[in-house]
């Protein structure tokens, strides 16, 4: 169990955040429903204690990689809900100019490195953040995100691997909701215990309650500590779930039982820790509220600008297959 | 070739350590510039490409891999997003099969899928094509693949100045580049200029000029279309080789040139033939060039079959010079190409 209150103020921040992704996904899934938004959804909640836990102890200078799942990741390590809210409508305000969409959300300011449409393939991708930050010595550090899924791909290993043999300042983090799209856990491995696989890699591995986001942020914190002061990478998994379908339109109740999805409901992240402020008196009921609408606002103000906001050009749709004039793009660290 | 117009006497080095050199100057200018590889460090690469350079920059920036192309070919795309600029050497083309999703999904479109936001200044070196017989698994020349990705260059120098030339450009070019190096020209030696010039991206190079026929070529392809011109000048035709040097991006105009000079055009390249080199030049020059020829486009290719061992039937699928000067000789007498 958490201690809490390792830094004051801290988890009363981690319910903002939480309640923004949860805020922000509700959101989406309604436009989406009203066909308002082109592509394809998948959507985090009740995984938020997950990527708000472990983003709360990065700097913007840190690196994540994502998921297709990761708007999540993009509000937690700071993109604005505007920016990601403009680029699953595809405008031009998006943060990637809309050519990205959901599974390409980037944001080189915040050291956003990509969600992904193809899975596992930001673990090496992190580990090569990681080398970079190792190579300056610049006390950066890189954060995967990904989910049981990707545990089983090929990149997960040769990443972890790299990770291990060169010591890189690398937090793994296994979001494991128990399903990879439709198919369990159960089904795709015989050692279900993602964690223990950091044995092989030589590195130290945890699993702790995903929905639980001081349980997440105490180990969070500790392998950060670990990789910043050059003890190298780790493996966290956390264990949760995905409230919704894999993605928006999928019921997620064929291969999961309403029982299994109500259950895990009573334990939503969100929920949790609203109670454990008001018991442990850290916030005001009123306090609370005011965040609450503070988050609406935020995501009210989120549609207001990506509705209102242009659509590309389409003379330009060739434009950015190369990069233009020097300094055009912008750099994630100074050279 | 073009890049060494007008200088006196340059010392002649091999391809190989041209390249070394290429690296050597660019890793002393830049900081970001590192290497990595399996065998590259200490060993000094399996065919010399890093020899010298563990020595001079030691294990972080020459970095030995384990045997997983697809993890430091991403930590490549990882670093080259964080600001460095990486060489992944896969050592053997066909190794890149093993490391594809992260070249094709994540290099070549990181940069336009974050609306030009993030810049992937990654290279990929691969040794490629057929020597002594090493087979369906060493012997490849995968570069079209990568004609058909965009957001990524694609460069094949022939000769030992070129290769200097255009790994020193790759390394100032703010994409990914691939630079494919055929193994049969690593040990031929060259003219080399010393010191710092630079071989732009895109510029074809005339090998020979001739009145009678372009043969378009890549890599080793250019001196076996060297050899077929000599062999067709004893029979009074004319061939103009034009070196392609780069194939994206490919120099249309100079190719277009050529061959409103010529009026036939062969396309000389090791690469299987089906949606290879030749189809696509084969299909530009017919768009934009049809007026100008006077024959059929003709393609001298590897055979479409896998690479065999035995040595009669791997030199039975490849391109020859007797192949390339049987397929000009048809063009320029209007008859079906039959090989010596």
């Amino acid at each position: 169990m958490a201690t809490p209150t390792t830094q004051p103020g801290l988890f009363l921040e981690a319910y903002r955040r939480m309640l923004l992704l949860r805020r922000f996904e509700l959101k989406a899934q309604e436009l989406y429903r009203r066909g308002e938004m082109p592509g394809f959804i998948h959507l985090y909640v009740g995984e938020e204690a997950v990527a708000v836990g472990v983003c709360l102890h990065l700097s913007r200078e840190d690196y994540v990689t994502s998921t297709h799942r990761g708007h999540g990741h993009a509000l937690a390590k700071g993109i604005s809900a505007r920016e990601v809210m403009a680029e699953l409508f595809g405008k031009a305000t998006g943060c990637s100019g809309g050519r990205g969409g959901s599974m390409h959300l980037y944001a080189p300011d915040v050291g956003f490195l990509g969600t992904n449409g193809l899975v596992g393939a930001g673990i090496p991708v992190a580990a090569g953040a990681g080398l970079a930050a190792q190579l300056r010595r610049s006390g950066q550090v890189a954060v995967a995100f990904f989910g049981d899924g990707a545990a089983n791909h090929g990149a997960f290993h040769e990443g972890l691997n790299l990770a291990g043999v060169w010591n890189l300042p690398v937090v793994f983090v296994c979001e494991n909701n128990l399903y990879a799209t439709q198919t369990p856990l159960r089904m795709a491995t015989k050692n279900q215990d993602i964690s223990s696989r950091a044995a092989a890699y030589g590195m130290p591995g945890a699993a702790v309650d995903g929905n639980d986001v001081e349980a997440v942020s105490a180990a969070a914190a500790e392998a950060l500590a670990r990789a910043r002061s050059g003890g190298g990478p780790s493996l966290l998994e956390c264990r949760t779930y995905r409230f919704l379908g894999h993605h928006e339109g999928d019921p997620g109740t064929g291969y999961r039982s309403r029982e299994e999805v109500e259950a895990w409901k009573k334990r939503c992240p969100i929920a949790l820790e609203r109670a454990r402020l008001i018991e442990r008196a850290e916030a005001a009921e009123t306090a609370l509220q005011d965040i609450e609408r503070e988050v609406e606002e935020m995501i009210a103000g989120a549609v207001e600008f990506a509705l209102a906001s242009p659509l590309p050009d389409a003379a330009e749709a060739l434009r950015h297959v190369f990069p233009e004039a020097a300094g055009s793009a912008e750099a994630v660290w100074a050279r | 070739m073009g890049a060494l117009a007008g200088r006196a006497a340059a010392r002649e080095i091999t391809f190989v350590e041209a390249t070394v050199e290429a690296l050597r100057e660019e890793m002393r200018r830049d900081p970001a510039i590192f290497y990595m590889g399996e065998g590259i460090g200490a060993r000094g690469g399996n065919f010399t490409q890093t020899k010298g350079l563990y020595d001079e920059f030691g294990p972080e920036r020459v970095r030995d891999t384990p045997i997983s192309e697809l993890g430091f070919t991403a930590a490549g795309v990882g670093a080259a997003m964080a600001g460095m600029h990486p060489v992944a050497d896969l050592m053997f083309a066909d190794f890149i099969a093993e490391a594809m999703s992260q070249v094709v999904h994540q290099a070549a479109k990181v940069h336009y899928i974050s609306g030009g936001r993030i810049e992937v200044p990654l290279i990929v070196r691969a040794a490629f094509g057929v020597v002594r017989s090493a087979g369906a698994h060493h012997s490849g020349s995968l570069y079209p693949w990568f004609m058909h990705v965009p957001g990524l260059k694609v460069a094949v120098p022939s000769s030992p100045a070129d290769a200097k030339g255009l790994w020193k450009t790759a390394l100032r070019e703010r994409c990914p580049v691939m630079i494919f190096e055929h193994k049969g020209l690593y040990n031929q030696k060259g003219p080399v200029p010393e010191g710092e010039y630079l071989t732009p991206f895109g510029q074809a190079a005339i090998a020979r000029a001739g009145r009678d026929a372009t043969i378009a070529a890549t890599a080793l392809m250019v001196h076996k279309s060297l050899q077929a011109a000599s062999i067709l000048e004893g029979e009074g035709i004319s061939v103009e080789v034009l070196d392609l040097r780069t194939l994206v991006p490919l120099d249309e105009e100079s190719i277009l040139k050529s061959v409103a000079r010529t009026g036939r055009l062969v396309i000389a390249d090791e690469a299987h033939e089906t949606c290879g080199v030749g189809a696509e030049i084969a299909a530009r020059v017919a768009a934009r060039g049809f007026d100008f020829l006077d024959a059929p486009i003709a393609r001298v290719s590897m055979l479409q079959a896998p690479h065999p061992f035995s040595p009669p039937l791997e030199a039975a699928l490849l391109p020859s010079p007797e192949k390339i000067a049987a397929a000009v000789r048809a063009a320029v007498r209007g008859e079906e190409a039959h090989a010596g």
